[in-house]
């Protein structure tokens, strides 16, 4: 684990993550947004935004790393969006280095990634037909809408102007949006408000694949939390006389657990050095890091709940925090068919490892 | 990755130098199964021609017939081999079993006398650890070895014994101290590691044929023959731990290198380019899975061995640990079948012809769940020794 990594996990370890969670799904974002603030003060919000505009344009492994511990105590918030896609989308539009794109109000996506990089904003998107709702709008001060290749600023029809600036609490009703299967998230369809930029075809695709590296990571973090849980309850939790975890049932399907994500991890650190080096696989790469997180997530899932047993099966338990987030990421940011077709569609070019 | 190689310009430079030398030298046609007489002794003059240009232990210190190869330059070495469909390793047990265990805890005379001649396939080495009552429960071995002037004389029987049909010696653990193993908490005392040579008065091999058909593996009954002390791998009782090293390079690196997997999933994309039904997504995204499990397999090994370094070569003391090593072990052997299966699924009624080498690396993939600890085995471990589940 990297010191930026160790250094987040304690945060968070202390931060009583799982109760803001809880108060964000009963509609008070509060202590969540708090401690969007703290994730703020420590760097993460401003790991995808350059330095130039205050953050600290750091590596897409770093933005893995973080994600990763984010994932892993379940943070609730549009992780993935904020932190990831947003500022990719808003980098590559700031740069100007994409010669077909047409900005509207150029100066706009440098004020919000400073804005983001302070933790005055959180920021979501949707990417329809693939990301179809934008996540936790109700909490976001400024929400995207990037269809095909023209970027616009979006408004959830219903919950009042989001004009992109302003405060980022308790923005607007519960009215517009639709739960998901974690209670601490919300999914809103977006209408497009203004255009901010057409032409922006690389930039939504770059903003595409940062924001799928990101809600991998945060599947891998989940499916880590979620075996360290097993362990724990199974080491505890004495039936027959002995603790459940000495039984070879349970002992194999947890060693199944921890070769999934054993071997996910390599597969994510490749995707983000394919990102970082601009390397022509870096979509097949994404790809198949999606696809072994969640698939080792899932497992994860299924293993932890069958092994806590029917305490594991009630929202009181915290297990389901993360049961229902692996639930509500899993199909996020492109199916496993859509990932597994992008990684074959490569191969059947020829291409090879 | 890792620091230069001896001798070289790199690894690349290395990884080029192989394979030309392949390209020129892999034989057209294959050789005949490496699990009958005349196939054994063919893939044995494949060995010595490898190691007449210094390829058969690149990872071995230059004395010895290697080359000082780095980690990362002898997993180049691997893609490129079974890249190149260059022919199995008949010294396998000897080269990744044995000599590893020399490297870590024989003398230095054992290392003189024994590693050049395991380098030229002069000596091809057969494995001598599971008994008809001993497989999983390793430690409940009986075959006995009672002390004689000079040595050893050892008595009793093994089973599945890779390549034992046709091979010159054989390595295994024998019971030295009988006592030990009535005390039933410490029946992982009082064994010894022991080489001993299947050419001497009182061995009798019986090939066993497999569900493939071929003698890959044999029974040696042994009846009071004599191995020198010289022939005695460390200390005499120490067998267990010394034994577990060995199985951790069979479970891990050395054994299964991510090349031949990285080859297999190369040549499945083409098999599937050839044949499959492109309207067909379930058979798509398995050979996606496949072809996915084999790049986490290779990077997976690029990343232990980029936290093992820098060091010096595969050779020496520097493999998986056992219990992480149980990990990839589980993980290679279900994705080798993985490969095979979903091949043999394209290749339709065609998959059932024998020759197809689909078919036969599919008959070779089946024991892989099985051998070098089953699967279940490992799971336990992991389970304990890495979860720290309860025992």
């Amino acid at each position: 684990m990297s010191e930026f990594a160790a250094i987040l996990h304690d945060m968070l370890g202390a931060a009583g993550v799982p109760d803001a969670a809880r108060r964000w799904a009963d509609g008070d974002r509060a202590p969540g947004l708090a401690l969007w603030r703290r994730l703020a003060a420590l760097g993460v919000t401003g790991l995808a935004v350059p330095e130039k505009r205050g953050g600290l344009g750091a590596s897409p492994a770093d933005l893995v790393a973080a994600c990763a511990e984010l994932g892993h105590h379940a943070v609730p918030g549009p992780v993935a969006e904020s932190v990831a896609a947003v500022p990719a989308l808003l980098s590559a539009l700031d740069e100007g280095a994409l010669d077909d794109t047409v900005l509207d109000d150029p100066a706009a996506p440098g004020e919000w990634l400073t804005r983001l990089a302070d933790g005055e904003l959180i920021a979501t998107l949707a990417v329809p037909p693939r990301l179809p709702f934008a996540a936790d709008a109700e909490a976001a001060g400024l929400i995207l809408l990037a269809e095909g290749d023209v970027v616009q600023v979006g408004t959830v029809p219903g919950m009042g102007t989001v004009a992109g600036m302003g405060t980022v609490a308790g923005m607007g009703t519960a009215v517009a949006s639709r739960r998901s299967v974690d209670p601490a998230r919300s999914l809103s369809l977006v209408a497009g408000q203004r255009v901010l930029a057409r032409g922006a075809g690389p930039a939504v695709a770059r903003a595409f694949e940062l924001g799928t590296l990101a809600c991998s990571a945060q599947l891998l973090g989940a499916g880590r939390a979620l075996l360290e849980a097993s362990v724990r309850h199974a080491s505890t939790r004495a039936q027959f006389g002995r603790p459940v975890g000495s039984f070879q049932a349970v002992k194999h399907k947890l060693a199944d657990v921890a070769i999934g994500l054993e071997f996910a991890g390599p597969l994510l650190d490749a995707a983000a050095a394919a990102l970082a080096e601009g390397s022509a696989t870096a979509a097949r790469d994404v790809s198949a890091a999606k696809v072994v997180c969640c698939d080792a997530a899932a497992r994860a899932a299924s293993a932890a709940l069958q092994v806590h047993g029917a305490i594991g099966y009630t929202a009181e338990h915290d297990l389901s925090l993360w049961l229902a987030k692996v639930r509500a990421l899993v199909p996020a940011w492109g199916t496993q068919a859509e990932h597994r077709d992008r990684v074959m569609a490569e191969l059947a070019g020829g291409v090879s490892s | 990755m890792t620091e230069g190689p001896v001798g070289t310009g790199g690894p690349e430079s290395f990884r080029g130098e192989i394979r030309d030398w392949l390209a020129s030298h892999v034989p057209n046609v294959p050789l005949p199964s490496v699990d009958t007489a005349e196939g054994f002794e063919r893939h044995r003059e494949w060995e010595r021609e490898l190691a007449a240009a210094r390829w058969s232990v690149v990872s071995w210190p230059a004395r010895y017939g290697g080359r000082d190869a780095t980690l990362a330059e002898w997993l180049a070495f691997e893609e490129e081999y079974y890249a190149a469909g260059a022919p199995v390793r008949v010294g396998q047990n000897g080269l990744f079993l044995l000599a590893p265990t020399l490297f870590a805890h024989g003398t230095p005379e054992q290392q003189d006398r024994l590693l050049p001649p395991m380098a030229r396939a002069d000596e091809i080495w057969a494995q001598a650890w599971s008994e008809p009552e001993a497989g999983s429960d390793l430690a409940a071995i009986r075959s006995r070895a009672v002390r004689a002037d000079g040595g050893w004389l050892v008595s009793g029987s093994k089973t599945w014994s890779t390549r034992a049909a046709f091979a010159d010696r054989a390595f295994g653990l024998f019971r030295t101290d009988p006592a030990a193993e009535r005390r039933s908490v410490s029946k992982h005392r009082g064994l010894t590691y022991l080489l001993l040579s299947l050419r001497a008065p009182g061995v009798n091999v019986r090939p066993i044929r497999q569900l493939g058909g071929g003698t890959g593996f044999a029974e040696i009954f042994l009846d009071d023959v004599f191995v020198p002390d010289a022939d005695v791998v460390g200390a005499p009782g120490d067998g267990w731990r010394i034994a577990m090293s060995t199985a951790g390079h069979e479970r891990g690196l050395s054994l299964r290198s991510p090349g031949r997997f990285l080859a297999a999933a190369d040549r499945l994309v083409a098999l599937w380019r050839e044949a499959a039904d492109p309207a067909d997504s379930a058979m798509r995204h398995r050979v996606a899975d496949a072809w996915i499990g084999a790049r986490a397999y290779h990077l997976h090994t690029m990343a232990t061995v980029a936290r093992l370094s820098p060091g010096g070569g595969a050779g020496s003391e520097k493999s998986v640990p056992g219990a992480e090593a149980s990990m990839g072990k589980v993980f290679w052997s279900q994705l080798d079948l993985a490969l095979h299966e979903t091949a043999l699924d394209l290749l339709g009624p065609h998959a059932e012809l024998r020759g197809d080498p689909w078919l036969e690396g599919y008959l070779f993939a089946l024991a892989g769940p099985i051998y070098a600890g089953t699967n279940e085995i490992q799971r336990t471990v992991i389970g304990e020794r890495v979860l720290g589940l309860p025992r």
